[in-house]
């Protein structure tokens, strides 16, 4: 599967076998034969939904009655109006920033760690990445366990330094960053290895033979070529944190003092807890998604590099 | 995403790259290193004398030291959960009594991994299907509306899942969904048509046309070229692909939580996490620690199992924009 190999190959056969007008139409026909089932699944379960959401968006929609006509603008009034909506905000942005730091600068720091193909570099790589195999919601649970004032293996240590991981706002985010980096570090650290597998030894060979040093070589030549994959693990890393719930759910549950609240979580207790009300919970779950994708594009914009074709 | 990463090299070949900039002395990559002929400054050469070792210690220590970081959590739960712990069931001696208190959890800890296997392996078998088929339509034929339906398809990837679990939960009541497992995973396969169909698309395109014209000229239908001659091609990309759907959907949490509201239908995480508050608020610890071993056992198995192919499969051309 060597990629490098496939493409002049690709690009060969493409030229030769230009079809004939009636077995293009035929192409067409058995095309959309083999993708229908694809097609259905995205107009049933992903378009219709998103339709439905930005109607819901605009109606009112208590949980239990289901629709009862439009309303607009007032769920999304209330939304604003929501006393945790500014703070859930704030606090996802706050641990966004945190997480995507830790992650990228992390995942990069193993990448370059365990570089190198060797017995105990491979054994390396693979501790860092079991726990990527773990579900979020099983290592959320993990650690609630494991941060315990009674259960945890720090218990006594905590019991006389009268101090718990999740008990002050700043503790719980901390320890819900610690998680989460332990959770995903190593799968950053495999998206960091692709990407530097990519850049020509070559270079390397002719920087060192100029005298450059170590930190020069990171500087000058791994940044800046990493760079695609700079992009693309810090979107992925923003996307994912943005919309953060099973940790702060299981983990911190919003508390302590409502401090640990993300934006998922509130819809999640405006639609399902107390409230009831899926008209409002949709109303800001489209604030979410137009504010992700503003973010992401905003984000592709800033990794463009003009010079580059 | 546009974001595209370049893999010159097949992933299998030790690329050169690794040659000589190790951060520290290099002794086990010696035989790596790309041609001897090349100056290089005279500290980088292998050394195994007793100096060398010296020097390396504290990489030993402190890459060590990193890798008990990761395993130790997991080490810990997996003893904690045999280990005596007072407001447990298990409260003298090793044993197993945290797994029989989980074994007896309302409707029982064997109705709850059956869930969660109907709900994973539906996934995996919808996801192997769909994208089996479509990354073959994608990748070998030509009719219209592929590129907007492939763009489309991506951006699922780019709308929040709490926005879609909302107007879902809606929908599959509409079409007598509601409470079901079946629900769950489709909303999954949903949720995994991004990732896999642009893995099986790129795998069928890795695969050099000859092969299937040549098939077609033999007067085999493109049903018999597909499974004759290109499923076993893309055997690769299909592990990959249906070890990813297990694991997410063995895994998720967010979709059964919203979803599934009688409880004999919880899938696994779902029971473990409402297991936490089970007499009155009080939480049973121990048996927490044997549900997260439950749950975590099979996707660790698998994953040491499939791990070289899972790397593999990444490396070679997951992100090949």
């Amino acid at each position: 599967m060597s990629v490098s190999m496939m493409s002049g190959r690709d690009r060969r056969s493409r030229r030769r076998s230009r079809p004939a007008s009636p077995t293009r139409r035929g192409q067409a026909l058995k095309g959309w034969l083999y993708v229908s089932p694809t097609a259905m699944f995205v107009a049933v379960l992903f378009i219709v939904p998103l339709l439905l959401v930005v109607r819901m968006s605009l109606s009112r929609w208590p949980l239990l009655t289901g629709d009862q006509g439009v309303n607009a603008p007032d769920n999304y009034t209330k939304v604003f109006d929501n006393r945790f909506f500014t703070d859930s905000v704030i606090f996802t942005l706050k641990y966004t920033a945190l997480a995507t730091v830790l992650l990228i600068t992390l995942g990069l720091g193993l990448a370059l760690l365990v570089q190198e193909s060797s017995r105990w570099k491979g054994l390396l790589r693979a501790s860092f990445l079991i726990p990527s195999a773990l579900g979020l919601a099983s290592a959320s649970l993990l650690f609630y366990v494991l941060y315990s004032p009674i259960a945890g293996p720090a218990a006594e240590l905590m019991n006389d330094l009268g101090w718990t991981f999740l008990g002050s706002p700043t503790g719980a985010l901390l320890s819900t960053v610690f998680l989460i980096v332990w959770r995903f570090a190593g799968f950053y650290m495999l998206l960091m290895l692709v990407g530097l597998q990519g850049i020509p030894a070559e270079i390397y060979e002719a920087a060192r033979i100029d005298g450059a040093s170590r930190w020069q070589i990171f500087r000058r030549i791994t940044l800046p070529l990493l760079k695609p994959t700079l992009a693309l693990t810090t979107i992925m890393c923003v996307t994912g944190s943005l919309l953060a719930f099973e940790q702060f759910y299981i983990l911190t549950k919003g508390g302590p003092d409502n401090s640990t609240i993300t934006v998922v979580q509130l819809i999640y207790t405006m639609a399902f807890q107390g409230q009831n009300d899926l008209g409002v919970a949709a109303a800001l779950s489209v604030i979410a998604l137009i504010a992700l994708v503003v973010i992401n594009a905003v984000q592709l914009r800033a990794f463009h590099n003009p010079d580059e074709k | 995403m546009s974001t595209h990463v370049p893999i010159s090299a097949g992933p299998h070949t030790p690329r050169a790259t690794d040659s000589g900039r190790s951060d520290g002395p290099s002794a086990e990559d010696g035989t790596t290193t790309a041609t001897p002929a090349q100056p290089r400054p005279a500290r980088r050469h292998p050394t195994t004398s007793i100096g060398g070792l010296v020097l390396r210690t504290p990489y030993w220590i402190f890459t060590g030291s990193l890798a008990v970081i990761f395993l130790f959590p997991l080490v810990w739960t997996a003893f904690a959960s045999v280990a005596p712990h007072p407001g447990t069931n298990q409260t003298d001696g090793w044993g197993f009594g945290n797994y029989r208190t989980l074994a007896h959890y309302q409707a029982g800890i064997w109705q709850y991994l059956a869930n969660s296997a109907f709900v994973s392996l539906t996934t995996v078998a919808l996801t192997l299907a769909i994208s089996l088929l479509g990354g073959y339509a994608f990748a070998r034929f030509n009719f219209p509306g592929k590129n907007v339906l492939f763009l489309v398809t991506l951006a699922i990837l780019m709308v929040p899942y709490a926005t879609m679990l909302i107007p879902l939960y809606v929908l599959l009541t509409q079409l007598n969904l509601q409470d079901s497992l079946l629900g769950v995973a489709l909303v999954l396969t949903m949720f995994q048509l991004p990732f896999s169909t642009f893995m099986m698309r790129i795998s069928f395109e890795a695969i050099p046309r000859e092969l299937d014209e040549a098939a077609l000229v033999d007067g085999c239908s493109s049903w018999a070229a597909l499974w004759r001659v290109l499923l076993p091609a893309v055997k690769p990309g299909l592990i990959t692909v249906g070890l990813f759907a297990f694991l997410t959907a063995w895994n998720d949490f967010m979709a059964p939580l919203i979803l599934i509201n009688d409880s004999d239908k919880f899938t696994l995480p779902l029971a473990v996490s409402n297991l936490r508050v089970q007499v009155q608020g009080v939480i049973d610890y121990g048996a927490t620690e044997a549900g997260v071993v439950v749950l975590a056992l099979p996707c660790i198995v698998l994953f040491l199992l499939l791990q070289r192919h899972y790397v593999r499969g990444f490396m070679s051309g997951a992100f090949k924009g």
